[in-house]
C-alpha cells in the first residue's frame, strides 16, 4: 500500500536525494541498533556469569532442581518461540506491504509475549508465596534477577509494539514506521535468543548435576 | 497515621541529612552561592531565554561538547579542593595532632576526588573533545543520533548534580571510589552515601554507554566520501578503540552498580558476606569494566596527541599503520588484564602469572606509540606551542609512571606493594599525565576552532609548568612513602615513622598544581579578554592537516558547506598544497531542531535516582513513566529537522571567506 505510494510519488531528483538520506538514515538505524544489542548482550553475559558463580550457594533456601517445574517452563518456552515465530511472520507481511496482517501478526506476538510475563510472575509470585524470595540466598537473587531482568526487556518489548500497533494503525507501512518494526523484529528475535540460554543455563542444567 | 505518611513522602529524607560541620557547610554553601550568584547574572543579563534556546536544548554536537567540557572543568575545581583537604589531613594529622578532618569525613572526601575525577572530569573532557571535534574530523555535519547524544549528555550532567547534591543533602560514600563490598553493603554503610554513588555512576554511566553506541555509529556510518578506515585521522582511531570498549564494558559497570544496589535496597545477596554472597565478585566485575575504562580514558588522549605531534613537527604522523594496530591491540589487551587490580586475591600463581604477563605486554604497543611520537618528531620542524608542552610533558612523566605500572606487574612485587601509596603515585601517574594532559594539550590545540580565538600561550605555559613542576613534587614522595609501607587512604599515622617531611613536599606539590590550574583559569579569563588580539584571523593557525581546520573558525552549525571527497591521510594538507579556483554549487542543508527532551529525560532519570537514595518509592514510578512517556513523546514527532536553503548557506559562507578553494569538493 504504502510502497506504491512511494513509487508513485514525485521521482524528481529532490525526491531520489531524499530518498537516499533516508536509506542511509535507515541503515544508521539499523546499525545503531544492533550495536546496542551487543550491549545488552553483555548485559545478559554479565548476569549469566554472576548466575554461575552464585547458582550454589543456596545458604539455607532452597536449590535450583527443588523448586523449578521443568514442564511448566517448557510450556513457558514454547509460547516465546512461538511468539518469535508469529513476529516473523508480520515482518514477511510488512515486506509484502499487507498493513491487516502485519497488525494481526504482530498483535498474535504481544498476546503471546503477555502470556510469557504471565506465565513467568505467577513463577515468581508462587516462590515467593512459598518463602523462597530473593532475599533468602546468593542463588536466589542471582536467579531472580537474570530471569527478570530478560522479563522486564519483554515488558519493554510488549509497550513497544503496542506503541508501534498504534502507529501503523494511525500512519500506515511507511518508512519511518517500517524501520522501527524492523528494529523491533530484532529486539524481539533477540530477547527469544537470550531465553534459550535461561532455558539452557538455568533451567535444564539445573537437573544435571554440575 | 502523619508520621507514617510522612515517611512514605520523604523516605529517609530529614533536616538532619542538611550538613551540620565546618568544612561540609562551607562546600554545601559555597556550591549554593556559587549557583545563586550564576542564576542571578542569567536573569540580571535577560539571558535565561538564550542559555535554554541556545544551549540546553541544543542538539548541536559542538554545543553538547562545550557543556561537557565546562562540566568537566567545574568538577576539576571541586576535585582539585578535595585535594588540598587530602593534602592538608594527610600533612597535619600526625602523632597527637589530628588534622582538619574526622576519619569518616575524610574517606568521603577521598571516594568523592576519585569519582569526581574519573567519571565527571577524565570522561567530561573526553566526551567533550570527541562530541567538538569527531564529526569535523571525518568530514560530516553531525553524530549518527543528535537527540540520543542529548540524552547522553543530560545523563551525564544529571549523574553530576547528584554527586554534588550529596555535599548539600546528606553524605556522600566513604568506601572508596570503587565501593568495595562488604564496606559498602548495608551492614557496614548504613547511610545514603553508597547510594549516592550508586546512582550517579549509573545514570552518568548510562548515558556513556550510548555515547558509545552513538559514535561507533557515527565513525562506521557517516566519513565523508574517500575516507577509508586507513585514510581516517589518528584521534578518528582512537576514539573508535575507546568507543569499542564503552560498548564491551560499560554494561558490566551497569549490572555491578544494580547488583549492589539490588543488595542494598531489596535485601538480595550478591555481595554480601552471608547468606552465599560473593565479594570478591564484585571486585571482578568492577574491574572487569574499571580496567577498560583507563583505557576508554586514555586512548582518545594518545589520538589527540598524535594530531598534536604531527601537526607541531610539520611532518605525517610516523609509523600510520603501526599507529592503528597498536591502538587495536590495546583496545583487545584492557580485556584481559583486570586481575592484576587484585592479585592479592588468591587466584593461584597460575592466574596471577597469565595476567601478570598479559599486564607487561600491554606495555609493548604503548611504547611502540611513544616512539611513533619521537620519529615523528625526528627531523621535524617542532614549534614548542603549548599543546607540545603539554605532549612532552607527557612522553616523560608518563613513561616514568608506565615503568612503575610494569613493576607493579610482577605480582610478588605487587604483593609488597599492593594497597600502598606507591600504587597511588603509579595511577595517579598514568592519569594525569595520560588522560589530563592529553586532554589540555587538546583543549589548547582545538580551542582557536571552537571559539575562533587562540588561548594566551605565555599563560598556558605558565600553567604547564606548574602543573609538571607540581605534579613531580606531589607524587615523588608518595612513590617513597610507598616503599615505606605507607598505605593508601590514612587520616592518621604515628609520628615515629618519621613520613611527615614527604607528605608535606607532597602538599606543597598539590599547591603548585592548584597554582597551576589558577593560571588556567586565569588564561581563559585574559584570553576571552583579548579574543580581538587573538582571534584566528585565519581558520588555520597552527597549519594543520586534518579536515577540521577545512572549514571556518569558528565552525558554521553545518560544518561544511560542501561536503568534502577526501583522497589520502592528513587531507586538508594535500589540499592546501592544491589549491584550486572556487565553486560555490551550494544545496540545501538538513540540520536536527533543538529538542527540550534530552533534558527531560536526564531530569526524569534524576528524580528516579534521588528517590532509590533516599527510598522515596513514590518518586520512583514518577521518574520512570516520564523517562518512558518523554521518549514516547519524542517519538511521535516527525518533523525533527530543519533545513537551509542553498541561498543562505552561500551567504554565510562568503561572510566566513576560506583561503581552500574547492576542487576537492564533491
Amino acid at each position: 500500500m504504502s510502497r506504491s505510494t512511494a513509487i508513485d510519488g514525485q521521482n524528481t531528483v529532490e525526491h531520489i536525494r531524499f530518498s537516499n538520506q533516508r536509506e542511509q538514515a535507515e541503515s544508521k538505524s539499523v546499525l545503531g541498533f544492533w550495536i546496542y544489542l551487543m550491549t545488552d548482550c553483555v548485559l545478559f553475559a554479565s548476569l549469566f556469569a554472576v548466575y554461575a558463580v552464585l547458582h550454589k550457594n543456596v545458604a539455607d533456601g532452597p536449590s535450583g532442581p527443588q523448586i523449578f517445574s521443568l514442564p511448566y517452563i517448557l510450556v513457558e518456552t514454547l509460547v516465546l518461540l512461538t511468539s518469535s515465530f508469529t513476529s516473523g511472520l508480520a515482518m514477511l507481511a510488512a515486506h509484502r506491504g499487507n498493513v491487516t496482517k502485519v497488525l494481526t501478526w504482530f498483535s498474535v506476538t504481544a498476546l503471546l509475549g503477555a502470556s510469557f510475563l504471565a506465565m513467568e510472575l505467577t513463577e515468581f509470585g508462587k516462590l515467593v508465596h512459598e518463602g523462597h524470595s530473593w532475599t533468602q540466598s546468593g542463588f536466589l537473587s542471582s536467579y531472580f534477577t537474570l530471569v527478570g531482568t530478560h522479563g522486564l526487556h519483554i515488558t519493554v518489548g510488549l509497550l513497544w509494539i503496542i506503541l508501534l500497533l498504534a502507529q501503523v494503525t494511525r500512519k500506515g507501512l511507511n518508512t519511518s514506521t517500517m524501520k522501527r518494526l524492523t528494529l523491533f523484529s530484532i529486539f524481539w528475535h533477540f530477547l527469544d535468543l537470550i531465553w534459550i540460554f535461561i532455558f539452557t543455563v538455568v533451567y535444564l542444567s539445573s537437573g544435571v548435576n554440575l | 497515621v502523619i508520621a507514617n505518611m510522612m515517611s512514605n513522602i520523604l523516605g529517609k529524607l530529614s533536616w538532619q541529612a542538611l550538613p551540620h560541620d565546618a568544612i561540609t557547610i562551607g562546600g554545601a554553601s559555597s556550591i549554593v552561592i556559587i549557583a545563586l550568584v550564576f542564576f542571578a547574572y542569567l536573569v540580571y543579563t535577560k539571558r535565561l531565554r538564550w542559555l535554554y534556546k541556545e544551549w540546553l536544548t541544543s542538539l548541536d554536537p559542538k554545543k553538547i561538547g562545550v557543556m561537557y567540557i565546562a562540566i568537566a572543568l567545574i568538577m576539576l575545581l571541586r576535585g582539585i579542593g578535595d585535594v588540598l583537604l587530602i593534602r592538608t589531613q594527610q600533612a597535619t594529622s600526625v602523632g597527637v595532632h589530628h588534622g582538619i578532618l574526622d576519619a569518616n569525613h575524610f574517606q568521603q572526601i577521598f571516594s568523592a576526588h576519585g569519582t569526581i575525577m574519573i567519571f565527571f572530569v577524565a570522561m567530561g573532557l573526553m566526551f567533550g573533545l570527541i562530541n567538538l571535534i569527531l564529526p569535523l574530523q571525518i568530514g560530516a555535519r553531525d553524530v549518527a543520533f543528535p537527540f540520543l547524544n542529548a540524552i547522553s549528555f543530560w545523563l551525564f550532567a544529571m549523574g553530576m548534580v547528584l554527586i554534588n547534591l550529596s555535599l548539600i543533602v546528606g553524605e556522600f560514600s566513604a568506601a572508596g571510589w570503587l565501593s568495595y563490598p562488604p564496606l559498602s553493603e548495608l551492614a557496614y554503610s548504613p547511610g545514603v552515601g553508597v547510594d549516592y554513588w550508586i546512582w550517579a555512576l549509573q545514570i552518568a554511566g548510562v548515558g556513556s554507554l550510548l555515547s558509545g553506541v552513538n559514535f561507533l555509529t557515527t565513525i562506521f556510518t557517516m566519513r565523508c566520501p574517500g575516507m577509508k578506515l586507513m585514510r581516517m585521522p589518528m584521534f578518528v582511531w582512537s576514539v573508535m578503540g575507546s568507543m569499542i570498549l564503552v560498548v564491551f564494558a560499560f554494561p558490566i559497570l551497569t549490572v555491578t552498580l544494580l547488583l549492589l544496589s539490588l543488595d542494598r535496597t531489596m535485601g538480595m545477596h550478591f555481595f554480601t558476606a552471608t547468606q552465599g554472597g560473593n565479594p570478591m565478585m564484585y571486585v571482578n566485575l568492577i574491574w572487569a569494566w574499571g580496567h577498560p575504562e583507563v583505557y576508554i580514558l586514555i586512548l582518545p588522549a594518545f589520538g589527540v596527541f598524535s594530531e598534536i605531534v604531527a601537526t607541531f613537527s610539520r611532518k605525517r604522523l610516523f609509523g600510520y599503520t603501526s599507529m592503528v594496530v597498536a591502538i587495536m591491540a590495546i583496545t583487545v589487551l584492557s580485556f584481559v588484564v583486570w586481575l592484576h587490580h587484585f592479585f592479592t586475591m588468591g587466584a593461584g600463581a597460575n592466574v596471577n602469572g597469565f595476567f601478570g604477563i598479559m599486564t607487561m605486554i600491554i606495555a609493548i604497543p604503548t611504547g611502540v606509540k611513544l616512539f611513533n611520537w619521537i620519529f615523528t618528531m625526528y627531523r621535524g620542524r617542532i614549534d614548542f606551542k603549548s599543546p607540545m608542552l603539554w605532549f612532552l610533558g607527557f612522553a616523560v612523566l608518563f613513561t616514568i609512571g608506565g615503568m612503575a605500572g610494569v613493576l607493579l606487574a610482577v605480582p610478588p612485587i605487587d604483593f609488597q606493594l599492593h594497597n600502598s601509596l606507591f600504587l597511588v603515585a603509579h595511577f595517579h601517574m598514568m592519569i594525569i599525565s595520560g588522560v589530563l594532559f592529553g586532554y589540555f594539550a587538546g583543549l589548547s590545540y582545538w580551542f582557536p576552532k571552537i571559539f575562533g580565538f587562540t588561548l594566551n600561550e605565555r599563560l598556558g605555559r605558565y600553567a604547564f609548568w606548574c602543573w609538571t613542576s607540581g605534579f613531580v613534587l606531589a607524587f615523588t614522595p608518595l612513590y617513597i612513602l610507598g616503599l615505606m609501607g605507607a598505605t593508601r587512604r590514612l587520616d592518621h599515622y604515628d609520628s615515629s615513622l618519621g613520613w611527615q617531611p614527604l607528605f608535606a613536599v607532597a602538599g606543597i606539590g598539590a599547591l603548585l598544581v592548584t597554582a597551576g590550574i589558577g593560571f588556567q583559569v586565569l588564561q581563559f579569563i585574559v584570553s576571552i579578554l583579548q579574543r580581538r588580539d587573538n582571534a584566528a584571523a585565519m581558520a588555520d593557525p597552527w597549519n594543520g592537516r586534518t579536515l577540521e581546520w577545512s572549514t571556518a573558525s569558528p565552525v558554521p552549525v553545518y560544518n561544511f558547506a560542501v561536503i568534502p571527497v577526501v583522497t589520502d591521510r592528513d587531507a586538508f594538507w594535500d589540499m592546501k598544497k592544491a589549491p584550486v579556483a572556487d565553486v560555490s554549487d551550494y544545496a540545501a542543508i538538513e540540520l536536527p531542531k533543538n529538542s527540550p527532551y534530552g533534558m527531560f529525560v536526564g531530569l526524569f532519570a534524576f528524580i528516579f535516582g534521588f528517590g532509590v537514595i533516599w527510598h522515596i518509592w513514590l518518586l520512583l514510578p514518577l521518574g520512570l513513566l516520564g523517562v518512558i512517556g518523554t521518549l514516547i513523546v519524542r517519538s511521535m514527532d516527525d518533523e525533527t529537522e530543519y533545513s537551509i536553503s542553498a541561498k543562505e548557506v552561500q551567504r554565510l559562507e562568503k561572510l566566513a571567506p576560506k583561503r581552500v578553494l574547492r576542487k576537492h569538493y564533491a
